[in-house]
């Protein structure tokens, strides 16, 4: 479980995320929603603190992930990476093979002694995300000749690679043609057994479909957070039944 | 503009045809495999052996990388993926300044200091005596020249990969340390080979730097600390007497087609190995 509590983020003299505060339950999708800059992404970068590569970035409060706290100074990034994986907006295959791509992080992490688990391992995650039978014979051939719904599903096996407890979704299926993005989506909601996802999206239908519970962020600010039934059909707060009614997006 | 660019195109052809037709005499009497691989230098007698001058220019050049090289691909890598802001505004035109230095001043830097480091400090150590005009204060004036090209070359490069590779990279549990040794410098590599090839072109034609230190001795170096000659500085040396003898000017000639053409060849190999990394990952 990860439980953010009075998050503040600032980068240069901006204050980007305001007093937040949301617990992010596990083994459940939740849906972060909002218009476009209200810190939705800054958020999700806080968490697997990505947001470190940002110049000028200054972080305040405690985020407690599995008891720990993320933004403590003996925190394990590196680790903590590990355990939070991220999908992006874009598929980002590195400049490897396919094979490479999913083992990279295994390698970095020193996951596998025998090159026969890793082999297995790498085969297991690809038949995840529904790839393995659609790459017969070319796992040696370079990630970036795959399409770009299979390099996104490629991303998605090799952040499952690296056996995280939660993942991060950006936007990850906004990129897509309308099947594969289909396709990733229904992974996620089969993920959701073994894994937490927490995503960011643009498209209320898609939150609809698939949220089980929703975070409303506007202005850096967490309007609204609970389950999904409850935040979509009971919007407590104004600004929820605007965005929710289409008065701003 | 396709006029002037195949006008800059030409111009390389017509250079080779220059110096070839200028060359002629000299390889009328012996054929090119003798001129390349005989030791004789004596203009007088009309004998031009040009090993001596071609494994000076390789002697240098390979010192001069090899020392640059690392160097500048480290440099690159700290400023730009870890140095922070204040340091990169500093550095950057300080970059600039050194590689628009006049060759001359990096050729009295390496008589002032080099040199005598070489020879009072370095050479006791293994030989009786050197003045320190050798391959090695070649190597370093002329390495010391490349960096600045490199560092600006492979901040460039490096600046060129995309922030989500990395990130990608990061988030995976990995060090910056492993993102840029298995993901810039994998992403870069056909990059850094180009540019490490433009500066091995450069430090092969540096001629006034490379004359002031390099001892000018005609013979083959075996060693860092043997003396060298290599062919820019020859022709630069020679070339006001050239005409006093015959045959001098067109030996001359032919020592600056060697140098085009092994320009010419670096660059023609640096291509291929280019074309064949970016077939295998395309």
């Amino acid at each position: 479980m990860i439980e953010i509590q009075n998050l503040n983020v600032y980068i240069k003299d901006n204050h980007i995320l305001k007093n937040v505060n949301v617990t992010l339950p596990e083994k459940q999708i939740t849906c972060i929603i909002g218009p476009s800059g209200c810190g939705k992404s800054t958020l999700l970068r806080t968490l697997n603190r990505l947001i470190d590569t940002t110049e000028e970035v200054r972080l305040e409060g405690r985020i407690m992930v599995d008891g720990q706290d993320s933004l403590g100074h003996d925190a394990e990034v590196t680790e903590l990476r590990r355990k939070i994986g991220l999908v992006s907006q874009r598929p980002c295959p590195l400049p490897m093979s396919i094979f490479d791509n999913v083992a990279y992080g295994c390698r970095i992490n020193k996951m596998f002694k025998k090159r026969r688990e890793l082999i297995y391992h790498v085969r297991q995650n690809l038949r995840a995300v529904g790839l393995l039978d659609e790459i017969k014979g070319r796992i040696r051939t370079p990630a970036a000749r795959l399409s770009i719904g299979q390099q996104q599903r490629l991303c998605l096996a090799r952040s499952l690679a690296v056996q995280p407890a939660y993942i991060l979704a950006d936007e990850a299926t906004s990129a897509l043609d309308p099947i594969s993005a289909k396709t990733v989506e229904d992974l996620f909601v089969k993920l959701k057994e073994e894994y937490s996802i927490i995503m960011v999206t643009h498209t209320l239908r898609q939150a609809l479909r698939i949220a089980d519970n929703v975070v409303f962020m506007y202005l850096g600010e967490i309007i609204e957070s609970g389950p999904a039934e409850q935040v979509f059909h009971h919007p407590q707060h104004e600004l929820t039944q605007k965005y929710l009614a289409g008065a701003f997006s | 503009m396709l006029v002037l660019t195949l006008f800059s195109v030409l111009f390389v052809a017509v250079m080779f045809v220059g110096l070839y037709l200028k060359s002629a005499p000299v390889l009328e009497g012996k054929s090119v495999w003798t001129l390349l691989t005989a030791s004789e230098w004596r203009p007088m007698k009309g004998e031009f052996g040009f090993f001596p001058f071609i494994t000076g220019t390789l002697w240098a050049t390979m010192v001069a990388i090899l020392l640059a090289l690392p160097v500048s691909l480290l440099t690159a890598i700290y400023l730009t993926e870890y140095a922070k802001p204040v340091v990169k505004k500093f550095v950057f035109p300080a970059l600039d300044i050194l590689a628009g230095l006049p060759s001359v001043i990096y050729g009295v830097w390496g008589v002032l200091v080099i040199v005598p480091w070489i020879s009072q400090r370095v050479a006791p150590h293994f030989v009786e005596f050197s003045t320190g005009y050798t391959v090695m204060a070649a190597g370093i004036v002329l390495g010391v020249m490349v960096i600045p090209l490199l560092v600006s070359l492979f901040i460039e490069i490096f600046s060129s990969v995309p922030k989500e590779l990395r990130e990608a990279s990061l988030s995976l549990g990995a060090t910056r340390w492993q993102t840029t040794r298995r993901v810039v410098l994998r992403q870069t590599l056909p990059g850094i080979m180009a540019s490490t090839v433009l500066a091995i072109s450069r430090a092969m034609g540096e001629t006034i730097a490379v004359l002031m230190v390099c001892g000018c001795v005609i013979g083959v170096p075996h060693g860092l600390l043997d003396a060298c000659y290599p062919l820019p500085a020859l022709i630069a040396n020679n070339y006001g007497e050239m005409l006093s003898m015959p045959l001098y000017e067109s030996a001359l000639m032919f020592a600056a087609l060697i140098l085009f053409v092994v320009v010419l060849i670096f660059n023609l190999l640096s291509r291929m190995v280019l074309y064949r990394i970016e077939k295998k990952n395309a």
